[in-house]
């Protein structure tokens, strides 16, 4: 076939891409490599070897920090994605009315302040309700978790049921259901690839944290990540890539099931 | 007559109390963990450190005034900070060069994505998709491995005979820069892939068609088009950069701070919670500035996107 003259051509764009592919993929593709090396080096191959998995799954560190991050992330993505698809009903679909613009501006409130502002902020609140109630369990985490993941999780509702328009429901109430038959039966299944985008993105989202959860977790509260954070303090082995590359499976295997339910349109 | 409007403004009047009931879980979780502690940061602000951490509910300014100046320890005299001075200065220089950066990377991948064919497109934006969600701290790691001493880089080099022996990567604003650019460039191409998406290629054609060269397309029509996609991709990147803390303390060493860590480092070990407090305040009011800036040139641009 003939080269053709496309309006869509920039020179330079298709190899400026290509790398920056490529870059993108490179140091975690190294990263997963020295995984399965045999030797203790990140950088000197030495065989494939599975001892660092076996490794990790036989500390004892490892293993609590990452059930304590499961619990967490769990906990807080469900809390989250009920607060969040209440949210979106009552900010969607409806004329504006006082204080709407305040509920946007709130719900996206810690997407738009930095991180480390929020976690500074919670150790000096903590701290505080610490001394007072004498508690200092996972709540405080869960807590914290839950509200950054709010709006993660309202924005594909938001997204979805502004593609939905009433008439469903309208149609609904004429045949006499009543409004929570009507949320049931016709808004919550319409509804619900948003809900299940949200929340897959809200336990990625709690999974990942480590600056908040660094600054608010109390002795001997690790997740995964602030582990790892630790560990990349001192001295690293292979172990430290095993760790990782399971952490990446579990992403990837949870944005991939994400990118498809949220591809689907109605 | 009356009646019926009656009816309908009671309606209505119900709608927007139960509205406020259903988004009442939302909005006071995020006052209890997210927004309220924000307000007793101001205040820690003006109090005084106490000698253990934490505050002496003594209200004062110093640590206001400690922000920007720091008083001799011998004279007392008042003189300009120069070390908060100097990592505010890198912290803003290396977030603005970060955003530059990954605008001159993401733009032309970005539109790259927008002009596959559909089914490929939804692969390629796949690829963008899954560093976007994975764990930051991971990446930051993979950067790290590649750039130390012992790295890949530093390996390939030598072998190659273009390096004698190892150069120094690692824990220099340079390794801060590679990094944030690496872990934050798929916040800039994938608000900048939605705004290409919708891009009109028949706007395109007709500049061509009146004899503008590519670079010229690119200049007067594709850049103006994608303008919002473009302003959103610098803020998404720009602001958690500014107060990036994972990034700089593992690739900077403990010498190279940004503002992240020197507010980190008032709440462990330099133990002046009001100093902390006033920083992170500072932190947050420039992050404002830059979201007024992004709101009025989101409004000027007149374009919707999001």
């Amino acid at each position: 076939m003939a080269r053709q003259f496309s309006v869509r051509r920039q020179t330079g764009f298709t190899a400026i891409a290509m790398v920056c592919f490529f870059a993108l993929y490179l140091p975690i593709g190294v990263l997963v490599i020295y995984a399965f090396n045999a030797g203790t080096s990140l950088s000197v191959w030495e065989g494939f070897s599975l001892r660092w998995f076996v490794k990790a799954f036989e500390n004892q560190q490892v293993i609590e920090a990452s059930i304590r991050s499961l619990q967490i992330a769990v906990v807080a993505a469900l809390v989250a994605t009920a607060a969040a698809t209440m949210a979106a009903l009552a900010t969607t679909r409806t004329e504006p009315y006082r204080g709407l613009t305040l509920k946007y501006a709130f719900i996206n409130q810690p997407l738009m302040i930095p991180e480390i502002v929020t976690a500074v902020a919670l150790l000096i609140f903590f701290s505080r309700i610490k001394v007072w109630t004498g508690y200092s369990g996972l709540g405080y985490l869960i807590a914290a978790h839950t509200a950054f993941c709010i709006p993660f999780a309202y924005l594909p509702i938001r997204a979805r049921l502004e593609n939905m328009d009433l008439t469903l429901e309208r149609a609904a109430a004429d045949l006499y259901a009543t409004p929570w038959k009507t949320f049931r039966y016709v808004t919550l299944p319409l509804l619900w690839p948003g809900i299940l985008a949200g929340l897959m993105l809200a336990f990625v989202i709690s999974l990942d944290d480590v600056v908040i959860t660094e600054f608010v977790k109390s002795a001997g509260q690790d997740t995964l990540p602030t582990y790892m954070l630790g560990q990349l303090r001192r001295a690293i082995t292979p172990e430290m890539n095993a760790i990782s590359t399971l952490f990446l499976l579990l992403s990837i295997c949870i944005v991939t099931v994400f990118f498809f339910v949220n591809k689907k349109r109605i | 007559m009356s009646g019926a409007s009656d009816v309908i403004e009671a309606e209505a009047r119900r709608d927007v109390r139960n509205r406020w009931l259903l988004s009442m879980p939302a909005l006071l979780i995020i006052l209890l963990a997210a927004a309220g502690p924000l307000l007793i940061v101001l205040v820690y602000s003006f109090l005084t450190p106490g000698p253990y951490g934490d505050v002496q509910w003594q209200p004062t300014l110093s640590a206001w005034v400690n922000v920007f100046l720091e008083r001799d320890i011998f004279d007392e005299t008042l003189s300009l900070a120069d070390a908060h001075v100097s990592i505010f200065m890198r912290s803003v220089w290396l977030s603005l060069v970060t955003t530059v950066l990954t605008l001159l990377v993401g733009f032309p991948t970005a539109y790259f994505i927008a002009t596959r064919p559909d089914n490929s497109r939804e692969l390629w934006l796949f690829l963008i998709t899954i560093p976007f969600w994975t764990n930051l701290l991971i990446r930051t790691f993979a950067i790290l491995q590649i750039i130390r001493n012992e790295g890949l880089i530093n390996n390939l080099m030598i072998d190659l005979g273009i390096f004698a022996r190892p150069v120094q990567m690692l824990f220099t604003d340079g390794a801060i820069l590679t990094g944030m650019v690496y872990v934050y460039l798929p916040l800039m191409v994938l608000p900048l892939y939605a705004s290409m998406e919708k891009l009109d290629f028949r706007l395109v054609e007709a500049g061509y068609d009146l004899y503008a060269t590519p670079f010229r397309v690119l200049r007067r029509i594709i850049i103006p088009l994608v303008k919002p996609g473009i302003i959103a991709g610098s803020i998404l990147v720009f602001i958690p950069a500014l107060g990036a803390y994972v990034t700089p303390s593992i690739l900077g060493g403990g010498k190279n701070l940004m503002l992240g860590n020197l507010i980190e480092l008032q709440f462990g070990q330099g133990r002046n919670w009001p100093l902390g407090a006033a920083l992170s305040i500072t932190l947050m009011l420039i992050v404002m500035v830059a979201l007024l800036f992004y709101v009025r040139n989101a409004k000027g641009s007149g374009a919707r996107h999001g």
